[in-house]
């Protein structure tokens, strides 16, 4: 099959692969360049475990064909963290018990952190609206609802 | 082997698309197709015009590009009366990419926006410059040939328009049944009212009886009686694993006297 050179920024690095017409991102993001924080559940819009942002904007990277993300900025869990330094919603994670067996934790964090990045201070109804595409089969939702909202206020515990 | 092409217009990508190609606008349904490899079609078509993504006015109505996504419609001021229909789609990630031309062909018990669409009259402006109501578009949708370019709907009366969506999961759910009202009065009145439901037959339609029923009427229990009992007249409900087909049929006056009559909360 033939392969097409594409090239976008992931986590701020200038990132090539070579990609198969009609592959999606979250095959080119595992398969491709290694990245294996988004988690394939479904391959079908439903489970919300392979959400990356797109240019700042929340997507699906399983729905979303490669070659539309030329020329754009992809961010993953793997970004989150700064060197040692967690982020505030993984340190609010850890914190709260909001990972259980974690398959679905890199996608609620990337949910949140597009909540957060357009609506600092969250109402829980946002936080339930903001995460309302991506399915926990463990937490029961609340844990990961309450350490968002500590996120957001700052009252999550500091590392290092 | 499957083959990506993007073309500059949607006259030209309109021209490229044929019986083993499809269309792709946000994707959120045909890539689920590609990634479980659906044998049907070997060639996607693509365009980066523009002109798909924007909103404008032109005099009382609202053009609305076929590839304008639900987030935009929800985040546009001109389109407030439609901003509930387009959330109710999906959840944000799917918001983010799901567009008003999808929608309209999107299958069982998808469709929504073009519930809303419907219950709206709207036009849709297809690529080859032709204009057809909505209601043909989506009765014809089987063999429609073309691509959407835009829609246009008139820009209702406060009030006038409204939508709700019946899903068992909040607030994110797939459609047990939608319903929009375009309730126009004169004189206090009901008139040229339009009802519209998603999710009660293959793809959204008017109740005529209904809408005749209401005509003339006023807004109250009394008067939108015979309306409720025209609710479903002419629909045919599937049975799917969200409800069956006279579950949905049950229920359907019910939720339209809520859409019609709100309930006060004490
Ligand atoms: C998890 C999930 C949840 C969903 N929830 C909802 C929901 O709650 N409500 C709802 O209504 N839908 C829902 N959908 C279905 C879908 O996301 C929407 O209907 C969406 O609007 C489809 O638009 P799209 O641009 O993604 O379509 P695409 O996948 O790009 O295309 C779908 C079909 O429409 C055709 N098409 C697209 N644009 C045009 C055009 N301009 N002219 C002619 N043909 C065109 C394509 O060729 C294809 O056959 C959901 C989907 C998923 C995966
Ligand atoms: S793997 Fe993408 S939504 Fe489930
Ligand atoms: S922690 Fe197991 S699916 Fe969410």
């Amino acid at each position: 099959m033939e392969k097409t050179a594409l090239n976008f920024t992931l986590n701020g690095a200038e990132t090539g692969v070579f990609v198969d017409a009609g592959a999606n991102l979250l095959d080119v993001l595992r398969r491709g360049v290694g990245d294996q924080t988004p988690k394939y559940g479904c391959g079908q819009g439903s489970c919300g475990a392979c959400s990356v942002l797109i240019d700042g904007e929340l997507h699906l990277s399983c729905l979303t064909l490669a070659e539309t993300v030329a020329g754009k900025s992809v961010e993953t869990t793997a970004g989150l963290a700064g060197g040692p330094e967690l982020h505030a919603l993984q340190k609010a994670f850890i914190d709260g018990f909001a990972a259980q067996c974690g398959y679905c934790t890199p996608g609620m964090l990337m949910a949140a952190r597009a909540l957060l990045d357009s609506n600092p201070n969250p109402s829980r109804d946002d936080v339930a609206e903001a995460i309302s595409g991506n399915i926990c089969r463990c937490t029961g939702y609340e844990p990961i609802i309450d350490a968002i909202l500590a996120a957001a206020s700052g009252s999550g515990r500091r590392f290092g | 082997m499957l083959s990506v092409e993007t073309f500059e217009t949607i006259e030209e990508a309109a021209g490229a698309v044929g019986e083993r190609s499809r269309f792709m606008a946000g994707g959120t349904l045909l890539m689920v197709a590609v990634n479980y490899g659906n044998q049907g079609f070997d060639r996607i078509v693509r365009t980066s015009d523009r002109r798909l993504g924007e909103i404008s006015n032109a005099g009382d109505r609202v053009h609305i590009g076929a590839g304008v996504t639900m987030a935009k419609v929800a985040a546009s001021r001109d389109l407030a009366f439609l901003a509930p229909a387009a959330r109710s789609v999906g959840g944000p990630a799917i918001r983010n990419r799901a567009t008003v031309g999808g929608n309209l062909f999107a299958p069982h018990p998808y469709g929504d926006f073009a519930t809303a669409l419907l219950a709206l009259d709207a036009t849709v402006h297809w690529a080859d410059g032709r204009e057809e109501p909505i209601e043909t578009v989506l009765q014809n949708r089987g063999q429609s040939i073309g691509l959407a370019a835009a829609v246009s709907v008139p820009r209702p009366q406060a009030d006038e328009f409204r939508f709700l969506k019946v899903a068992r999961v909040k607030p994110k759910g797939a459609s047990v049944m939608a319903l929009a009202a375009w309730l126009p009065k004169s004189a206090g009145r009901l008139e040229n009212t339009r009802i519209a439901f998603g999710a009660m037959g293959a793809t959204a339609a008017r109740v005529k009886a209904c809408e005749a029923a209401l005509n003339g009427t006023n807004l109250d229990e009394r008067g939108i009686e015979p309306a409720l009992q025209a609710a479903t007249e002419g629909l045919s409900p599937q049975d799917d694993a969200l409800a069956s087909g006279w579950y949905r049929r049950e229920v359907a006056p019910i939720h339209l006297k809520r859409l019609l009559i709100p309930e006060r909360r004490l």
